[in-house]
């Protein structure tokens, strides 16, 4: 079985707040990633497709194909952007727990439509010592 | 079962061309990469099993590291992979078909059983893996 694995970086900005609860409720939690000015991060997004390799170009999909997707999919919507202030987390902290299954959820379908090429799995990557994964366990 | 990983990282030339199309059609196909020009591989093999009793060890790095000399290092390194490899002449040189070759004879040299996955860098942001 083959996979191809594609990485892009963006950096954003983020709260991490539930606004429901109370600021010294969100300082308990969160602690210095509370902070109401936002802190921000160079996101690093690891993209793992599967699919057959077409005989003809010798690749499951064209790089640069891939890269549109990201592109239009992802980097438009979050890139240099306050990710509390995005819709995609209207409800929902971001975290980049969530982040994560966003990223899944939003490039599956761009993916699906050039089936048999299939989305496997996102890694997203906040800080050297934290990354963060969605979709077919390893 | 353990699981053990051993780097190695080669340079090589190459190009992207698929057979029977002219250069201006390759040149449509594959952009850029239709054009002579190179990458610093780095290629990850796991290989998996039980630690010896004796040794300590799942396979012997010596061992392992010859292998890799031999069907990798001497097959690619500092070579143009168009020219110089008998497995490029018909189908084009992408990571997914270079790993696919790696993984034959990488895995064909080991002891059976013993090929986990592999995982080919074509550059810092983008690698295949391929899972035995």
């Amino acid at each position: 079985m083959l996979e191809l694995t594609r990485r892009y970086k963006l950096p954003a900005a983020h709260v991490l707040a539930n606004p429901l609860l109370s600021v010294a409720e969100n300082d308990k939690i969160f602690g210095k990633c509370a902070n109401e000015n936002g802190h921000g991060h160079n996101y690093e997004f690891e993209v793992t497709i599967t699919g057959p390799v077409d005989e003809t170009t010798g690749q499951i999909l064209p790089t640069e194909q891939l890269d549109n997707i990201f592109a239009t999919t992802i980097a438009a919507r979050y890139s240099h952007k306050l990710l509390n202030q995005c819709e995609s987390f209207d409800s929902l902290v971001p975290t980049t727990e969530n982040f994560a299954e966003i990223v899944y959820r939003e490039l599956a379908p761009a993916l699906e439509r050039l089936h048999p090429v299939r989305l496997v799995r996102v890694r997203l990557t906040e800080t050297p010592r934290n990354f963060f994964e969605y979709g077919d366990p390893r | 079962m353990v699981r053990v990983t051993r780097a190695i990282e080669f340079s090589a030339s190459l190009r992207y061309r698929a057979s029977g199309l002219s250069d201006a059609q390759n040149r449509e196909l594959f952009g850029l990469s239709a054009e002579q020009h190179g990458h610093n591989y780095r290629l990850e093999v796991t290989v998996r099993g039980e630690p010896d009793s004796k040794s300590g060890m799942v396979i012997n790095l010596t061992d392992l590291k010859a292998i890799l000399e031999r069907e990798v290092m001497s097959r690619f390194d500092h070579k143009d992979l168009n020219a110089d490899t008998e497995f490029f002449k018909d189908v084009p040189p992408t990571p997914e078909n270079l790993a696919s070759v790696i993984h034959k004879v990488v895995a064909a040299a080991l002891p059976a059983g013993m090929f986990d996955r592999l995982r080919l860098y074509q550059d810092s942001d983008l690698y295949v893996d391929v899972v035995g």
